[in-house]
């Protein structure tokens, strides 16, 4: 059983500074970490691995740094790696990065089961998974919160807004896992020792068949024509007599009990 | 007549409120575009649903039929609208950025080859009747304005309680297009084998006029008990930040914030809330906002009209005293 797992590196968001002059992101030492659902969507893969067996391969696509969060995930007990960086894979959307990642998938031999991350937490689009399982033309089961592999089939629970769905699912398949998932494993110290001296393989536009017109921003339908910091309301007052914020509350009508 | 889709969520009972705040939304576009909000019913006989979705603006209402479409399912969903994408040519797709909304439009949009903005929070016509989608990343930290300039449909996923809807109105009505989609019984692959609701208390923060929410303040999860008390007291729903959620103190269904609900009520009272960005980008919409916390420089306070530097449980306390005495 072959088991790819697309993961990404990503700035910690919750590390993100806004420089208030120029009203632009700090990107500037903000640590680059795995993507937290990415490492939920590895651990499902590692679980199956551990129970029925598989090769499990990360698969990313980034600039040279992401290298470290692939070596993270061969640490955590993935059997091997592979980079896809370009500058002709660069400032796609969405649509565009899929067809990368799929054409890779293809290029590799293709594979049983295909995990990804629900959402990135830089981009929070949770699109590129269900946009890879349309191209690849097989099923998906998106925001997974329990999995079970039997009999050659997926059969998992997706989020919903009232509950979930049980689904099952014939491989190949995809699914994407959510932060319920699971909870990822550490790195094992002697993995990491071993990964620490892996060099991963990095594949370039002419590996994976497809043209220059087919990724990054060439290839993509959506540009990006505007990015600003989010306005904030004006300041409000600082108060201490509680009695005076109950009294304005209810004259505003915000609290019930009016009398008038 | 150009065409503005919004896509129907319903549960073979009922049109999602989502859809109405699309409806909302799209009707303002379309004007915009002297175009018509045409509403996209999936389902098979679900054409009762119809007059609800003219009733909060649609002028026309699609009835994509199938007796596969049933049940929401991406596969056979993704294939029906794409057919009827290709047949009738729309310039925009709207999708709540629900669990159906996420799971549906990126396949769809794969399938089409169109672009795809996920989890919009502002969607404009410009004066060059461009379509502008405005939606945040990085948590939070950055809005993005995004188009979709050669494609078509330009679809979007759209924050769920952000839009505002329109009045209901019964009398409005509108015309109704059936669509028999060729749906082929083999290219539905995953199959849903059961749609559970769990019993959970069904809270629906969206909806709600008054919220008393707690954060990391709280420090304890029986923190929760006063601000359940001080939500009775008021007719509030409780919610809480993301912190109390991840520590386990509070289901996640209460969490507001980027990755939780969006939230638009009268009065949301903030308690031991320091105000991520995060947090407030699911909150600063509301009307009037009270923070309570013991930091005054607290970015909460930023966004608060009211801002009362203390401890939440000597605050709390003396506001259920207030309003105890205010009864009586």
């Amino acid at each position: 059983m072959r088991i790819i797992v697309c993961v990404k590196q990503v700035p910690n968001t919750d590390e993100v500074k806004i420089d208030p002059v120029k009203g632009t992101l700090i990107r500037e030492g903000v640590p680059s970490i795995l993507n937290p659902d990415d490492a939920n969507a590895l651990e499902a893969a590692l679980k199956i691995k551990d129970e029925f067996g598989a090769r499990v391969t990360v698969l990313s696509m980034g600039p040279k740094q992401a290298a470290f969060a692939l070596k993270e995930c061969l640490a955590m007990g993935a059997d091997d790696a592979l980079l896809l960086c370009d500058r002709a894979f660069a400032g796609g959307d969405t649509w565009a990065t899929s067809n990368t990642l799929a054409a890779a998938i293809k290029a590799l031999g293709g594979a049983d089961l295909i995990l990804a991350g629900s959402q990135a937490i830089d981009g929070d689009t949770a699109q590129v998974g269900p946009q890879i399982a349309a191209k690849l033309d097989i099923p998906q089961i998106t925001f997974a919160i329990e999995l079970q592999l039997k009999d050659s089939k997926i059969s998992a629970k997706r989020q919903t807004q009232t509950g979930y769905e049980l689904i099952e699912a014939p491989l190949p398949a995809l699914l994407t896992a959510t932060r319920d998932l699971n909870v990822p494993r550490h790195m094992n110290a002697a993995l990491l020792i071993n990964a620490t001296e892996t060099e991963v393989p990095v594949w370039g536009l002419k590996d994976i068949n497809i043209s220059e017109d087919e990724t990054g921003l060439k290839a993509s339908p959506t540009r990006v024509i505007k990015s600003f910091v989010p306005p904030l309301k004006a300041k409000g007052k600082i108060v201490s007599d509680i009695s005076a914020v109950i009294k304005e509350l209810k004259a505003k009508r915000l609290i019930g009990g009016v009398s008038s | 007549m150009k065409e503005v889709w919004v896509f129907a969520e319903h549960d073979n009972t009922k049109i999602s409120q989502t859809t109405f705040e699309l409806l909302g939304i799209g009707s303002k576009l379309a004007s915009d575009l002297d175009a018509q909000v045409c509403a996209i019913l999936c389902g098979h006989n679900m054409e009762s649903l119809a007059p609800e979705l003219f009733a909060y603006g649609a002028s026309k209402v699609y009835l994509i039929n199938s007796p596969h479409l049933q049940t929401y399912s991406a596969e056979p969903h993704a294939i029906a609208i794409s057919q009827a994408i290709k047949a009738f040519d729309p310039e925009i797709a709207l999708f709540g950025a629900t669990p159906v909304g996420r799971d549906l439009a990126p396949r769809l949009a794969s399938i089409i080859g169109t672009g795809l903005t996920a989890d919009c929070t502002g969607l404009a016509i410009d004066e060059d009747k461009r379509f502008l989608q405005t939606r945040p990343a990085f948590g939070g930290n950055l809005m993005a304005t995004i188009i979709c300039p050669n494609h078509r449909p330009a679809m979007s996923t759209v924050r769920p309680g952000v839009m505002d809807k329109l009045a209901r109105d019964p009398n409005r009505t509108g015309s109704l297009e059936l669509f028999t989609p060729t749906i082929d019984p083999l290219s539905i692959r995953a199959q849903v084998k059961e749609v559970v609701k769990e019993l959970k208390e069904s809270i629906n923060l969206t909806q709600a006029k008054t919220i008393v929410s707690g954060g990391r303040g709280l420090a304890t999860p029986e923190g929760f008990a006063l601000l359940n008390e001080l939500a009775l007291a008021i007719g509030g729903c409780v919610a809480s930040s993301r912190a109390c959620v991840d520590a386990g103190w509070i289901d996640k269904s209460r969490q507001v914030g980027q990755t939780g609900s969006t939230v638009k009520p009268d009065l949301y009272i903030a308690c031991g809330i320091s105000g991520a960005i995060q947090h407030l980008a699911g909150m600063q919409e509301s009307g009037f906002i009270v923070a309570i916390n013991k930091n005054e420089s607290a970015p909460i306070m930023n966004v608060a009209d009211i801002g009362i530097v203390g401890d939440l449980y000597q605050v709390i306390p003396e506001m259920l005293k207030q309003l105890r005495d205010l009864e009586g």
